[in-house]
């Protein structure tokens, strides 16, 4: 049962406007919200008459109901475009929003209102925008049955709603997006995977706004899960010192295979506006074949003399907080940058803190030469059941680290 | 010459959505209708092919540049621009006309079969489900390459039309030559001809393939000349459908025939390979159109009606589209095995269904097209406004006369 208080816009469209004594001067047309003021209260509503719309504001209405509106004060303006608006028939309605809380972009086919009673007055605001079937055959015998016998028919029909918080609008026009009050700050919580699959089903405009507009290190997670091709076509649609700062974010054997799907002029511009450290970095990332070891490896882990001991490790551990997630080793090298052992992470907790790191190491670490092809790679991880594998060059010096989820991708692209 | 080449590499990677619409566009309906007009009139219509093809580019290249800009299929950009309703009306009306195809090649599968003595029984639900765990349990890339295998294999009209020796001194004077009679059923012939090159379904299935293959704006060049070569291909291989009934069959006595498959064997007597490679050509492309057909509908319904869709999702995240893509081949699969089922006149009230939309199709589109808002600096010249009203309004034209001699055809039946 829909109850009293509820109305719909499908339902607000069309409505009659009563005037002080009780005359219709017209019907509703679209009713606006104004972000900046209230998040949810509709704020302003369209009439139309003629050829020109008039409009009246929340505080000029006296009750609203299924049978129309009752004004307190019948002193409508003429309606001109104010960008503050979020006009719902024209901006939401049969959009696609993003439900922050399904984590799914879905498209509006209706939005349901609730109305509350202040100082003597009825107000509107937003509770829910609704989409599915129930919502669908509401709209589709709008205007055609009687609005009391839908809600009626409706009944059977589940419902499949969005609560208003849990909304991200969509808006590509920066300007707007800043008067709109439009801050994809929901899009924060959302898991980076998740957010990726949102954004690829996006269109390029919206994803290249949601790309702008939140945090670098938000956007460069999402980034990191997004297909290749769609993560290219965002880097080249963003401007390069926003897209730099995104990938500086980024492990750099990622930001490296990203800028590598991007042709040179715009790779070029992009590390350009990098910071000095992750530049080099993903330089020397770039020299190597994608399909190679030296293509999949990262530079981002720990290394230890074999001599240091396990206070050492566990101090070093400290000092590079930003690393812990996902690191399982530490390796050893010696005096020339020769790999000489791998410890793992777990060993640390079992011995006493003054226990050299060499022997914690097993007698002979497993590594890739960094030509060694993908398919190699792979193979020695299935193999010898690796988390990571140390990368070394002909002279057998550490030059990188290639992680499981590396593989995993590389395996998952065949 | 360093940009020739990527220009090269850019026009592979855009190959695919131009290509396969165009040449789907010669499915078992398609094929009867070009067979028919050679049976009958011999090298008389081939000069219809050049204005068809020229229609066809001006109508698929817009639909591929709103993909290629806008990122969102042509379902979607309807629903945004001009509500619920009419989306709705126009997926209703497009389900049932593309069930309709979908059982018209599903048939031509069955009778090219028959010709090889097995039965429709055992041929039809085999290909069903074929057809339905090639779509379902394979991947975008996997299935288009599948698809652009099957592009090849039209290359059995173009050798089979070779083999039938027909007179190419006519067939090079009458390409070129327009030939007007006012015998009606010359007439007729025209209109089937251009009514069945462009279909509705069509333009929602490009757009979504370009989208989908994520051409954006800036490959939108190379994606254009994939479209015209795809449209120039579809109608080179109409050419040798022709010349080959014209050739085996108008030439030893003009007649009607009953179906494609007679068409086959008429070619029998210019050898075995003539008549089996025809016969194969029909299977391909009627194999090929049931792939496509429950596929395509089932996306752009529920993308204009806001459900989830596609088969990258699970059957629980999209029960609707892998309902009603489960729904279209077995219904359309189904009633070929009703003994006694009005075939024929089921073909011709698609023929009427899909006549009655495509004029709301293409306008609406050429609307769209024209909103500076969707496509930005990327809307129609008026020049090519020009060509394209001139193209929409001869295509309605000629659909409609063709929508007028089918419910003609259907009464008669009765």
């Amino acid at each position: 049962m829909t109850p009293d208080t509820t109305l719909y816009l499908t339902e607000l469209i069309g409505l009659k406007v009563f005037d002080l004594k009780r005359r219709v001067i017209g019907r509703i047309k679209d009713a606006a919200l104004v972000p900046v003021v209230h998040p949810a209260r509709v704020d302003r509503f369209l009439v139309g008459g003629g050829w020109s719309w008039l409009t009246f504001r929340y505080d000029q209405v006296d009750s609203i109901g299924l049978d129309g509106i009752q004004l307190r004060d019948e002193q409508l303006t003429p309606y001109h475009a104010d960008e503050y608006m979020l006009r719902l028939v024209r901006d939401l309605l049969d959009q696609q929003i993003i439900d922050a809380h399904g984590r799914k972009v879905v498209r509006v086919t209706d939005v349901t209102f609730e109305i509350q009673p202040r100082d003597g007055r009825g107000e509107l605001y937003v509770v829910e925008v609704d989409v599915g079937l129930r919502s669908m055959f509401r709209r589709l015998f709008q205007g055609a049955l009687p609005r009391r016998l839908i809600r009626r028919l409706q009944r059977p029909i589940p419902v499949n709603s969005i609560r208003w918080e849990f909304v991200d609008i969509l808006e590509a026009d920066p300007q707007r997006r800043l008067r709109l009050n439009i801050t994809h700050k929901l899009l924060q919580d959302i898991h980076p995977a998740d957010l990726a699959d949102i954004v690829e089903e996006l269109s390029p405009d919206d994803r290249e706004a949601i790309f702008e507009s939140i945090p670098s290190e938000v956007a460069a997670d999402a980034l990191s899960e997004v297909e290749p091709e769609i993560q290219a076509s965002i880097l080249e649609s963003l401007e390069a010192d926003k897209a730099a700062d995104i990938l500086e974010e980024m492990a750099p054997d990622e930001a490296a295979d990203a800028l590598a799907e991007l042709p040179d002029e715009t790779s070029a511009g992009i590390l350009h506006e990098m910071e000095q450290e992750p530049q080099t970095e993903v330089t020397e990332l770039l020299e190597f074949r994608e399909d190679t070891a030296g293509g999949m490896m990262n530079t981002e882990y720990l290394v230890l003399s074999p001599s240091s001991s396990v206070a050492d490790a566990i101090e070093t551990l400290r000092s590079n907080e930003e690393l812990l997630e996902g690191l399982n080793t530490i390796y050893l090298v010696g005096p020339e940058g020769k790999l000489e052992g791998a410890v793992p992470l777990a060993r640390l907790f079992v011995v006493p803190h003054s226990t050299p790191l060499r022997e914690l190491s097993p007698p002979h670490v497993i590594s890739v030469e960094i030509s060694q092809k993908d398919d190699k790679v792979t193979e020695l991880f299935d193999k010898y059941n690796l988390l990571s594998l140390p990368v070394v060059d002909d002279h057998g010096r550490l030059e990188g680290v290639i992680t499981a989820d590396d593989v995993i991708s590389v395996l998952r692209q065949d | 010459m360093k940009r020739l080449r990527y220009h090269i590499a850019v026009f592979f990677s855009v190959i695919g959505p131009g290509f396969i619409t165009a040449v789907v566009d010669n499915d078992a309906g398609g094929i009867f209708t070009y067979s028919q007009a050679g049976a009958r009139f011999g090298y008389l219509p081939l000069w219809t092919l050049v204005p068809i093809t020229l229609l066809l580019i001006v109508t698929q290249e817009m639909c591929s540049r709103m993909g290629a800009v806008t990122g969102k299929g042509l379902s979607d950009l309807i629903r945004e621009e001009f509500g619920l309703r009419p989306t709705f009306l126009m997926m209703a009306a497009l389900v049932a006309a593309n069930l309709t195809n979908v059982a018209a090649n599903f048939a031509g599968l069955a009778s090219s079969l028959e010709l090889f003595h097995v039965s429709r029984y055992i041929t039809v639900p085999l290909a069903a489900l074929a057809v339905w765990f090639l779509v379902v349990k394979g991947t975008y890339r996997g299935v288009e390459k599948v698809f652009l295998f099957a592009c090849s294999l039209y290359v059995c009209y173009i050798i089979s039309g070779i083999l039938v020796k027909p007179d190419w001194k006519e067939a090079a004077i009458y390409s070129v030559r327009p030939v007007l009679m006012l015998d009606p059923a010359y007439i007729t012939m025209i209109i089937g001809m251009v009514g069945t090159s462009v279909a509705p379904w069509m333009q929602f299935y490009l757009q979504a393939a370009v989208v989908e293959k994520g051409v954006t704006a800036k490959e939108y060049a190379e994606s254009r000349i994939e479209v015209i070569v795809g449209c120039i291909v579809m109608s080179v291989i109409a050419f040798f459908i022709i010349v080959a009934c014209a050739g085996a069959i108008w030439s030893a006595g003009p007649r009607d025939i009953r179906g494609a498959t007679d068409a086959a064997l008429g070619l029998k007597p210019f050898g075995e390979y003539a008549y089996l490679l025809f016969c194969a050509g029909l299977l391909n492309a009627s194999f090929f159109a049931a792939c496509i057909l429950p596929l395509s509908t089932s996306y752009t319904v529920c993308e204009g009606l806001g459900f989830e869709s596609g088969v990258n999702r699970s059957f629980r995240e999209a029960p609707i589209f892998y309902w009603l893509f489960t729904l279209l081949i077995v219904v359309g699969a189904g009633v070929i095995l009703i003994p006694g089922f009005p075939l024929v006149g089921m073909i011709l009230l698609s023929q009427v269904i899909n006549g009655v939309l495509l004029p709301f199709v293409l306008i609406l589109m050429i609307l769209i097209v024209n909103k500076p808002r969707v496509m930005k600096e990327w809307t129609n010249s008026w020049i090519y406004n020009l060509a394209g009203w001139t193209a929409v309004v001869v295509m309605i034209g000629l659909t409609l006369s063709l929508v007028s001699i089918s419910i003609r055809d259907l009464v008669e039946r009765r």
